[in-house]
C-alpha cells in the first residue's frame, strides 16, 4: 500500500460517490446533479460511440468507452490536485489495465460482429493489396494489431503523466530554492518559476483531459476497424 | 575544452524535432480543412486528435528512451 494505490482508490471512490449522487433518484425530468451525469455522459456518446461507431454499435460499446474514459479522466486529474499530486496513470501498469481492456474489447468486437475468421481477414490480409505485396504487410499488420496497439496507448497515456509530473515538480523545485535558498536579488528569480508552475497546472488539466479523450477515441477507432465489413 | 553531461537530453531534443514538424502540418492543414468547410469542423477535429496521438507517440518513445538509457 503506497501513496499510488491510496490516490488510486480515492479517485475512484470518489468517481463512483459522484455517479452514486447524480443518479441516486434518476427521474424522467432530471434534477440539477442527474443532468450534469447525463450531459457528461452524452458527451461520450456523441463524440466516441456515434460519431465513430455509428447508432446500432455504439449503443452496444457505450458502457465500456464511458467507464474507461471517466476512470482515466478521474485519474488523470489527481495528477494537480493539491495533496495528492500524483497521477495513477503514471506509473506503467495502470494505463496497461486500461490498454488490456480495450485490446480485449476491440478483439471481442471483431469476433462478435463479423466473426473470427472474417476479423482476422479484413486485419491481416486487408483487400484491395496485390497478392505479392501481402509478404511484407501481413507481418507489419500482424504485429501493428495485436503488439503495437495495446503498448502504444499504454505507453502514450504513462509518458504524458509522467512529463507533466517531473514539469511541475521542476518548476515548484525551482521556486522553493529560489525563495528560501538564494541570496539577494536571486530570490526574484522565483517569480517566473512560480507562473510558469501555475501555468502548467492549467496546462495538466487540459491534458489529463485530452489524454483521457485520445486514448477512448483511439479505442473506439479500433473497435470500429474490427467491426468494418471492409477496409 | 571538456564537455560533460548527459547524451540523451541532446538525443531527446533531436526526438522531438519531427513529432514537433508532425503535429504541426496534421494541426495547421486542420485548420486550413476547417477554414474551407466549417460544417466539416466536429469530424475535422476527432480526425485532428487521432492523427496527433499517432505523431505524438514518438515523440513520448523519446522520452521513454531518455528514461531508459
Amino acid at each position: 500500500m503506497n501513496r499510488i494505490v491510496l490516490v488510486k482508490l480515492l479517485a475512484t471512490a470518489v468517481l463512483l460517490l459522484l455517479f452514486w449522487l447524480g443518479l441516486r433518484r434518476a427521474s424522467l425530468v432530471p434534477g440539477r446533479g442527474q443532468n450534469i451525469v447525463e450531459v457528461a455522459l452524452g458527451f461520450v456518446k456523441t463524440q466516441f460511440a456515434d460519431e465513430v461507431l455509428g447508432e446500432k454499435i455504439g449503443r452496444r460499446y457505450l458502457p465500456v468507452l464511458a467507464s474507461m474514459f471517466f476512470g482515466i479522466l478521474a485519474l488523470n486529474i489527481t495528477g494537480i490536485i493539491p495533496l495528492l499530486n500524483i497521477s495513477p496513470n503514471a506509473i506503467f501498469i495502470t494505463p496497461f489495465l486500461f490498454a488490456i481492456l480495450a485490446y480485449v474489447t476491440f478483439i471481442y468486437a471483431g469476433f462478435k460482429e463479423v466473426g473470427p475468421g472474417k476479423f482476422f481477414k479484413n486485419s491481416l490480409f486487408p483487400s484491395g493489396v496485390p497478392a505479392p505485396i501481402y509478404i511484407i504487410l501481413t507481418p507489419i499488420e500482424l504485429i501493428n494489431i495485436f503488439l503495437v496497439r495495446p503498448l502504444s496507448l499504454a505507453l502514450r497515456l504513462t509518458l504524458n503523466m509522467i512529463v507533466g509530473h517531473l514539469l511541475l515538480v521542476l518548476c515548484f523545485g525551482a521556486t522553493h530554492f529560489f525563495f528560501l535558498q538564494a541570496d539577494g536579488l536571486d530570490k526574484l528569480f522565483g517569480i517566473p518559476t512560480l507562473i510558469g508552475g501555475i501555468v502548467f497546472t492549467l496546462f495538466e488539466l487540459l491534458v489529463a483531459v485530452l489524454q483521457a479523450y485520445v486514448f477512448t477515441l483511439l479505442t473506439a477507432a479500433y473497435i470500429e476497424q474490427s467491426v468494418s465489413e471492409e477496409h | 575544452m571538456e564537455i560533460v553531461g548527459n547524451l540523451n537530453t541532446i538525443g531527446y531534443g533531436l526526438a522531438a524535432i519531427g513529432p514537433g514538424i508532425g503535429i504541426g502540418i496534421v494541426a495547421g492543414k486542420t485548420v486550413e480543412a476547417m477554414a474551407r468547410q466549417p460544417e466539416m469542423a466536429g469530424t475535422l477535429r476527432t480526425t485532428m486528435f487521432l492523427g496527433i496521438a499517432f505523431t505524438e507517440l514518438l515523440g513520448l518513445i523519446g522520452v521513454a528512451l531518455f528514461f531508459i538509457g
